[in-house]
């Protein structure tokens, strides 16, 4: 009988809950008294949630995400998701660097350590970004992710870790897909859970846009992507602002991210009168597309474009790449960054090799301020909540290396500002080009 | 036709020659050409490119083809003698592409490179050549000789195998960063070609495929060698009965077959100057293509169809997409390459020459 007891008012307990917990859902009280909710899975939730609520109403109440539990002298678990193979490998080692760096100095939180479990690689393409974050989240224990390198494989992996309830944070996912448009509007993949410390390319595009069409004085310009969404948003954050500014986009087009005969584009670019060619792509299509340029008939004088997917150091070290302008992040100036570069070269004896490194750090700082905020010790275990974890992310002020991070409603943290740069012949490493700054422009000179 | 419906056996063959599939593939035929010729009427009308613009896409899909079509006769000539497709070939291309690009990069730090371009860049070919027909004929040693008598799919799965693992011993022995070859100074410029400015090392890599292309058919056409490569090819139990040693010949097919990779690797890194342990597999693959596209196992045909290919590739999208104004008509290059497979395969099943297989394999 006792037993029966226990069983119903779980069942009732569930039921208290799950209303709570779904305040969206409408509910409605039929005439024989028995209440039914509709809206989202409840109703599913409900019949499996039943059985097992004796045991689990207590944590539940904590939050509809649930809880990670650590135990005394465990350690914490972060995961990394980045691009670190191929010729983005770059993009993604640099990060992983920045993690570390942050793992080392932040030392231990509330007398746990932690731990980078996973190192996955994002392969910088969405069927990379699908199997890394399905691997990490079959670890429970795992409470955030710093990743994707790529916004190609941020789609995915954004949905995948924050359906699980865990934290997706990367520090150079840049494409407008993931958040909003700065506007005020949602887009498509955006999901709750989601932040990231790198900037919005709906900025780097309207960046680029003015410097072409004030500073250089051009008004003919093609812009080519590879179909990615980070080339793709980035290439109509720039149409956009350029159009409006009163230039003309004389051709869209697109090549696939292992091309290497680029003269059909090219050659449409040139009957189409382009002045610039806007290419914010990745290595190795990259590097055909100067290199062929100057062979096309109507093209010898062509200026070239790329934005911070092609800032690396085995870019602008290509003899083909010089003269080419850049859009990218700011480089930091203060004492602090200037420290982490310091620590970055002892640890890996060379300077940073991409831009996003000190994001990166900020981004795992961000999670490590955000558990040490939230996180409860619940006798000798530390619960860490993962609905407060989120809104503690959301609303934080984080004074980091990058700036102040302060996260909108769709998971923007960052208050950046894009430079625009040109690799000269002075040039000789990705250094020098990210420190020969033409421009910067910050999101209120762009009336973002 | 009304003649023969008088004879009474007539009619009954010609009624099941007209069967609702012949039908459907005049049909398909019919609506394929259609969809070029206006999409071409519509895109030339528009007068968007220019006559010159055409034709410097033609000349660069020529060259682009040319390497396509070197690679493309190691498949059809392993076909011809061995009746399987050697999947690892389009890595013998790339291992091919490698050497030439540490041999260029030696070179390029000595006076050699650029007091005699023309020495520097036989040296590099002769290596590219050398190193591509030693690997190829190692793939025959290690993994086909083996399968010989093994049943067909047996040798083809293995040399998917075999390509894997020609790129990751690659990957792993100089590293999976972007090579980037050397710049030859006098390659940079363009030449004068009928009015149009083209770039040097378009032309050189046509015209060193012209020339490679003619010495291998006075080889395979005119020498004993040659001779005995055609007859295992035709046959392989009489051709050993006629006292020709067939596994020497089949080690010759493979040695010039990669010699031809070779020189197509070497071409690869003068034209598109950036190689990794992957760039193989895209341009096999094409070359692939082109083979079954001039007819597999026809020697003329791999160099007709790897030429098309380019052509088709490079002009395509520009003359059939832009027709319909599908947006970014250049990413589908590579849909245009295989879609012209298919409409040749729907108007000749054997390829624009025919496969040439002796008669009684056929």
């Amino acid at each position: 009988m006792t037993k029966r007891r226990i069983h119903m008012l779980a069942v009732l307990g569930a039921l208290a809950l799950i209303l709570a917990a779904c305040g969206g859902g409408t509910s409605a009280t039929t005439a024989d008294g028995v209440t039914t909710t509709v809206g989202g899975d409840v109703t599913t939730t409900l019949a499996d949630t039943s059985t097992t609520m004796a045991d689990t109403s207590t944590t539940m109440a904590a939050g509809e995400l649930g809880v990670i539990e650590i135990a005394a002298g465990d350690p914490i678990k972060i995961a990394s998701l980045q691009a670190i193979s191929g010729d983005v490998a770059s993009l993604g080692l640099d990060q992983v660097r920045g993690i570390e760096i942050a793992i080392a100095n932040k030392g231990e939180i509330a007398g746990h350590s932690i731990e980078l479990a996973f190192n996955e690689d994002d392969l910088c393409n969405s069927e990379g970004g699908q199997t890394g974050a399905t691997r990490i989240i079959a670890d429970p224990q795992v409470v955030a992710v710093i990743g994707t390198s790529c916004s190609g494989a941020g789609v995915p992996a954004s949905n995948v870790i924050t359906s699980a309830g865990r934290i997706l944070i990367s520090g150079s996912n840049t494409s407008p897909v993931l958040t909003s448009d700065l506007a005020g509007n949602e887009s498509a993949e955006h999901h709750d859970g989601y932040y990231r410390t790198a900037h919005n390319d709906a900025i780097q595009g309207a960046a680029a846009a003015k410097f072409v069409f004030e500073e250089l004085g051009l008004t003919q310009v093609a812009t080519i992507n590879d179909g990615d969404p980070y080339t793709q948003g980035l290439t109509s954050a720039f149409e956009g602002p350029f159009e409006e500014l009163g230039g003309t986009i004389v051709l869209s087009t697109a090549v696939t991210a292992d091309q290497t005969d680029m003269t059909t584009p090219l050659t449409e670019a040139s009957a189409a009168g382009a002045e610039l060619i806007f290419f914010p792509i990745f290595q190795p299509a990259g590097d055909f597309i100067p290199e062929q340029a100057p062979s096309i008939a109507g093209l010898e004088d062509v200026v070239l474009m790329g934005a911070d997917g092609l800032l690396s150091d085995t870019y602008v070290t290509l003899p083909q790449s010089e003269g080419m302008y850049f859009s990218g992040p700011t480089t930091p100036t203060t004492p602090a960054y200037e420290d982490f570069v310091t620590q970055y070269e002892e640890e890996y004896g060379e300077p940073p090799i991409q831009s996003f490194h000190a994001h990166a750090f900020d981004a795992a700082n961000m999670v490590f301020t955000a558990i040490e905020t939230i996180a409860q010790m619940s006798g000798d275990t530390l619960v860490i909540d993962l609905q407060a974890l989120r809104d503690e992310l959301g609303s934080m002020t984080y004074e980091g290396l990058t700036g102040t991070l302060s996260c909108d409603e769709f998971g923007d943290c960052a208050a950046p500002s894009i430079n625009i740069m040109q690799n000269t012949e002075a040039e000789a490493d990705i250094e020098a080009v990210r420190g020969n700054v033409l421009v910067t422009y910050t999101r209120e000179d762009l009336g973002l | 036709m009304s003649e023969a419906i008088s004879v009474p056996a007539r009619p009954i063959r010609s009624a099941s020659r007209v069967t609702p599939v012949t039908i459907f593939l005049w049909g398909l035929r019919i609506a394929a050409l259609a969809v070029i010729l206006y999409g071409s009427y519509q895109s030339i009308s528009s007068g968007r490119l220019s006559g010159a613009q055409w034709r410097d896409l033609l000349i660069f899909g020529t060259s682009t083809g040319s390497v396509f079509a070197l690679i493309a006769l190691g498949y059809t000539m392993v076909y011809g003698v061995l009746r399987f497709i050697n999947f690892a070939h389009g890595e013998v291309f790339m291992v091919g592409a490698m050497m030439a690009f540490y041999v260029a990069n030696g070179l390029a730090a000595t006076s050699l490179w650029i007091a005699s371009p023309f020495v520097s860049l036989l040296i590099v070919f002769i290596a590219a050549m050398t190193t591509s027909a030693s690997l190829a004929v190692l793939l025959e040693r290690i993994a086909y000789r083996p399968l010989r008598n093994a049943p067909r799919l047996i040798p083809l799965i293995t040399s998917i195998g075999a390509s894997f693992t020609i790129q990751y011993l690659v990957s792993g022995l100089v590293g999976p960063s972007t090579k980037d070859f050397p710049r030859m100074e006098p390659l940079r410029g363009t030449i004068n070609v009928a009015g149009s400015l083209i770039p040097t090392s378009r032309v050189v890599v046509i015209v060193v495929t012209v020339i490679v292309m003619i010495a291998l058919y006075l080889f395979v056409e005119r020498t004993r060698t040659g001779k005995s490569m055609r007859a295992v090819s035709e046959d392989q139990e009489t051709a050993a009965l006629m006292g020709i040693d067939v596994n020497r010949t089949i080690v010759t097919v493979f040695a010039v077959g990669g010699a031809m990779a070779g020189v197509a690797g070497a071409l690869w890194g003068l034209v598109f100057p950036s190689l990794n342990y992957f760039s193989g597999f895209l341009p096999g693959i094409k070359a692939f293509t082109a083979a079954v596209l001039g007819g597999i196992g026809n020697i003329l045909g791999a160099m007709l169809g790897g030429v098309s290919l380019g052509v088709v590739e490079s002009i395509g999208p520009s003359l059939v997409l832009a027709g319909y104004d599908i947006p970014a008509f250049s990413q589908l290059k590579d849909v245009v390459a295989y879609a012209a497979l298919v409409m040749v395969l729907i108007f000749r099943p054997t390829g624009i020459l025919g496969e040439r297989l002796s008669r009684d394999r056929t």
